[in-house]
């Protein structure tokens, strides 16, 4: 049986490797991607911890929400990043500083 | 070493490399395909948890859903940043030295905080009744969610109808008057 602190240490790093993509990225679908990094973590920390929980099933259910609402997540934001390509002919969130038009 | 651990780190270290090279990679169609080896190897990691409902599920959401959306929206997206913006991305940025400090820092801050904590030890993990390998989650998952979790699985399901009306609200095509 894999020890628990170890899910904990793997989601740590790669909770840090998407914070990581979402501060230094000039790209916004790959700040996207950091993003799902961070969910992933918290998926697997959730997955991990829910192995003692037999009887109510939290963990694995509440991982079960995660998933779905990062894939809801996930189309919002890639429609988002379309409008914004549309409107200023580039996905860079650093040049993308006015709200109005 | 079992072979499970031996499975286990397997992933874990490819799970990591993985994740590892797609922040990393400056071509942003392989760093899209390597998500997709990530996003694989956590499910297999998710088996070692004993939840391979979960499992199943990351693996025909992301890997059916998320990674062809986000494929679409990167060839819908990305003419002439193929060649413009990734010319402009090598070479050393203090931006990305300050990113790369905080998510250090954060990352020793998280150390700290699970080797200082004794998990293994805490009452509630002690007292707990452990899923065991044998255990057809399935069914307890399927029975949870109509009964414990019904509320927040209707909640989720409203939610769900509206990102699907809101990206489809954002997606269409603007009448010019």
């Amino acid at each position: 049986m894999i020890p628990l602190s170890h899910f904990m240490f793997i989601s740590a790093v790669l909770f840090c490797l998407g914070l990581y993509a979402v501060l230094t990225k000039r790209n916004a679908i790959q700040v996207l991607i950091g993003i799902e990094f961070m969910i992933n973590a918290a998926i697997l920390n959730f997955v991990a911890f829910g192995r003692f929980d037999k009887a109510t099933g939290g963990g694995q259910m509440f991982a079960l929400f995660t998933i779905v609402l990062a894939a809801a997540g996930v189309a919002v934001a890639l429609a988002i990043i379309l409008n914004v390509y549309k409107h200023f002919r580039t996905i860079n969130p650093a040049k993308i500083d006015s709200l109005k038009d | 070493m079992s072979p499970e651990q031996i499975l286990f780190y397997f992933f874990a270290a490819l799970t990591l490399i993985s994740a590892f090279l797609v922040v990393t990679m400056q071509n942003l169609v392989r760093s899209i395909f390597l998500f997709f080896v990530t996003i694989f190897s956590l499910a297999a990691m998710f088996v070692f948890a004993l939840a391979d409902f979960i499992a199943v599920t990351q693996v025909v959401i992301y890997v059916g859903g998320v990674l062809v959306l986000m494929l679409f929206a990167f060839m819908l997206s990305n003419r002439e940043l193929l060649s413009g913006l990734q010319a402009v991305q090598t070479g050393f940025k203090m931006s990305h030295f300050a990113g790369l400090m905080i998510s250090l820092g954060f990352l020793f801050l998280l150390y700290m905080a699970i080797a200082s904590t004794d998990i293994v030890n805490l009452p509630w993990i002690k007292e707990s009744q452990q899923i065991s390998p044998g255990d057809n989650t399935v069914h307890q998952i399927g029975i949870n969610t109509m009964t414990r979790y019904l509320l927040p699985f209707e909640v989720v399901s409203v939610f769900l109808l509206m990102a699907l009306i809101g990206a489809a609200h954002l997606a269409r095509k603007e009448k010019r008057s």
